[in-house]
């Protein structure tokens, strides 16, 4: 038994912001202190509070540190686990109330959260299959395997009104019915864990936090169609998951709960890992198989549907990371739980990756129906720097902006799609006044353009054709008709490609063209970039706050600036390259842009 | 995105072409095994050069123009060798909209080389890519497994300076 644990993230986030070093000092420390009967380090998943990385938990009191250096660790060590007296001007900030130390479940963050996918995540040692156990793990495999028929499985599943956490929303129960009714002598079940929407980390931190959660949900889907191979497709950018799933499919098939006669029954199923090489298109369900069938990762028409033809021209299903999280739980807790949360037509959690211009950057995980304002405003902790909210990006390259005017809206898969956004996987980037929205339409066409495997005519040209009029408008020699070009193009591309990927590429300008038209006819009729991003069509001014001191003259590097000691300087906007460096170097705001 | 053969002279060794064949058969020269089999060989010679295709191509009886469409195909192979120091800076939307771009730009300057280059002694070359997963801490940028946070411009030349 030990008296105190301490918990510190190793998620991604909080690795890159240098949590080995601080478990590193930390164990040695303990040593050092003759406290290592006493005192066990876990290193776990991620807490969800990227910002404040590392993070670092002391139970049995739940005190939270965050930012935690390396240097710190000793007077933790020494004051904390020693002598019970937490280092309080390290605490996070928000957990230190008022005298008082309020663990992190009541702090702003986290009240409004609902963790079920990642429930897992930041309690357990991801790499110990016994911890997960411990939380019940295995619980609903051998519910399933002893007292389920594969029919009541789906019907579960089915009732619990789970849909698609990947983004189009697709009913689970109804996809796993279909590949169940298809015999066949092989089966598969695939996990898709490339997730290649940029800004969406959400099963990168699940993977990471509670591999054996998405394990478990396979074996149950291969009981439930009748498939006895699973697959798993990862992106080779995420090498901690990959390391925590191989070490994780290990301990299983050591167990027992992978491979032959799971549990002492008849039920055989075994997974393995196939590693994505950095192809956005691979989300796209038939591209992911041809992908792991070794071939050119390119989608294929639909029907037939993976659950008739699928990997190697097997009935297939194929779900995502978080769907699977999901899936124990349903099995233990019920479909009515599950049902219980969410709106009518969205049941249960959705987790969200925030980030952009907000203060609490991370992982929150919040029931269906909560409002973008108590995401953005209250769990968010709202827009750093005073600035103002300006729009939330959901769906990645295949979503949409939404404007201020719909910040009230409660986030559910059909309310998003109402208002020319999408859940996507569940990247939320939030953008603040010094975003220009023609600008960021353009960023995801550039990864459209990139990213399009090229089978298809209207994705591989008509995307290029889009970027070109968005580059044509944001240097400033757009024209008021290619505004209407450019929506043309939109709603054509969205008619004729063959995969989502393409459908969905005009999505980040129709949104930003509908809500932020302005604009984009201010870039166009008046030359103009609102935000002050788009260089061609800005310009940097010395205003009357100038006192002449030189720094800005002698900071711009084309020597574009003039004027006498302590008299008002000028720019040359014929020489000047936009390059910002006299609005930095002026110390008395008087170089403004626009 | 358009792919060249390397101009740089390939420096494979025998004892790489015999890890690469076993390589291959561990696998059973297994036709769906090829994107497995072109990692591992990215592995062994830090990237893919046609020299390394055409071995991968004859030794697992299929036509080189098809590994040739695989290799071309993923982004994670390179047809270029890689400098010591391989930057990488994210240019996923969360570190995009917290000015990924200024600092990308500020790298290509400090080094003198676009995106897929690599300098002329091999030092440092220079990628773009998109999201590492460390939205928290954006802007970011690897230096090979080194990751480095909430960057600014000026931070660029100071990380630069550090492995030179």
């Amino acid at each position: 038994m030990y008296r105190s644990h301490v918990l510190v993230c190793g998620g991604t986030g909080c690795t890159s912001s240098g949590s080995k070093a601080v478990i590193k000092r930390l164990e040695a420390e303990i040593l050092a202190h003759g406290l290592s009967d006493e005192i066990q380090v876990v290193q776990t998943g991620c807490f969800g509070l990227c910002e404040m990385g590392p993070i670092m938990i002391v139970y049995p009191d739940a005190s939270c540190y965050s930012k935690v250096k390396e240097e710190d660790i000793p007077e933790i060590v020494a004051e904390h686990l020693l002598k019970g007296r937490p280092v309080e001007r390290l605490l996070y900030v928000e957990t230190v109330d008022g005298g008082g130390i309020r663990s992190l479940n009541e702090t702003n963050f986290y009240k409004k959260q609902c963790r079920v996918a990642l429930r897992n995540c930041g309690v357990i040692n991801p790499e110990v299959i016994d911890e997960y156990i411990a939380y019940d793990g295995y619980m609903a495999l051998g519910k399933v395997l002893n007292e389920m028929t594969p029919d009541g499985v789906i019907q579960c599943v089915t009732d619990s009104g789970l849909r698609g956490r990947g983004g189009a929303g697709f009913p689970t129960g109804l996809k796993w019915g279909f590949a169940k009714k298809n015999d066949a002598d092989q089966k598969y079940v695939c996990c898709n864990a490339d997730e290649g929407d940029p800004g969406a980390f959400m099963d990168r931190s699940v993977l990471e936090g509670d591999p054996h959660a998405v394990l478990e949900a396979m074996a149950i889907a291969g009981y439930a169609i009748g498939a006895t191979q699973g697959y798993i497709y990862i992106r080779a950018e995420y090498p901690i998951a990959v390391k925590r799933l191989k070490i994780a499919i290990g301990q299983a098939r050591e167990y027992g709960l992978l491979g032959n006669n799971i549990l002492g029954t008849d039920f055989c199923f075994d997974l393995d890992l196939r590693l994505g090489a950095g192809a956005f298109v691979c989300g796209e369900e038939t591209a992911l198989m041809a992908s792991i069938e070794g071939k050119r990762g390119e989608p294929r028409p639909r029907p037939p549907f993976p659950a008739e033809k699928g990997l190697l021209g097997k009935p297939t299903i194929l779900n995502n990371v978080e769907t699977y999280a999901n899936i124990p739980q349903i099995i233990l807790k019920g479909s009515d739980w599950f049902a219980s949360m969410g709106t009518e037509r969205s049941k249960g959690t959705k987790v969200f990756a925030l980030g952009g211009k907000i203060n609490n950057t991370g992982l929150v995980e919040v029931p269906m129906g909560t409002t973008l304002r108590e995401i953005i405003e209250e769990i968010g902790g709202g827009i750093p720097n005073g600035k103002k909210f300006k729009a939330a990006q959901t769906g990645g390259p295949s979503g949409g902006c939404i404007p201020t005017e719909h910040i009230d809206t409660q986030i559910d898969y059909d309310n998003l799609v109402a208002i020319g956004s999408m859940m996507g996987s569940g990247g939320m980037i939030i953008m603040d006044e010094d975003n220009c929205m023609v600008d960021i339409a353009k960023f995801f066409l550039d990864f459209t353009v990139d990213e399009s495997c090229g089978k298809c005519v209207p994705c591989r040209i008509g995307t290029k054709r889009m970027y070109e009029m968005l580059e044509k408008i944001t240097s400033g020699r757009g024209e008021l008709e290619d505004l209407d070009k450019l929506e043309k193009l939109c709603y054509h591309i969205q008619k004729n490609a063959l995969c989502a990927l393409g459908q969905t590429a005009p999505n980040p300008v129709l949104s930003t063209m509908r809500y932020f038209h302005d604009e984009y006819v201010a870039h166009v009729v008046d030359k103009r970039c609102p935000a002050g991003v788009c260089k061609a069509l800005m310009s940097y001014f010395i205003g009357d706050l100038c006192i002449g001191c030189t720094a800005c003259a002698k900071a711009c590097p084309v020597d574009a600036i003039s004027g006498a000691v302590k008299g008002k300087h000028k720019i040359d906007q014929t020489k000047c390259i936009k390059c910002g460096a006299c609005m930095k170097a002026c110390r008395f705001n008087a170089v403004t842009k626009g | 995105m358009a792919k060249k053969i390397s101009q740089i002279p390939f420096k494979g060794t025998p004892e790489q072409e015999a890890e690469l064949t076993s390589i291959i058969d561990s696998y059973s020269a297994d036709r769906n095994a090829l994107m497995p089999i072109l990692q591992e060989a990215q592995d062994i010679y830090g990237y893919l050069p046609i020299e390394v295709q055409t071995i991968i191509a004859r030794r697992m009886g299929i036509p080189l123009e098809e590994v040739y469409g695989i290799v071309t195909f993923y982004t994670q192979f390179s047809l270029e060798p890689k400098g010591e120091y391989n930057i990488m800076v994210c240019l996923g939307t969360a570190c995009y909209v917290r000015g990924a771009g200024d600092i990308l730009e500020r790298m290509k300057e400090r080094l003198g080389i676009e995106p897929g280059g690599c300098t002329l002694d091999g030092k440092f070359s220079l990628e773009a890519c998109r999201c590492i997963g460390a939205c928290g801490l954006a802007p970011v940028l690897m230096v090979n497994e080194e990751v480095y946070g909430r960057l600014t411009v000026d931070d660029v030349d100071r990380i630069v300076a550090k492995y030179e």
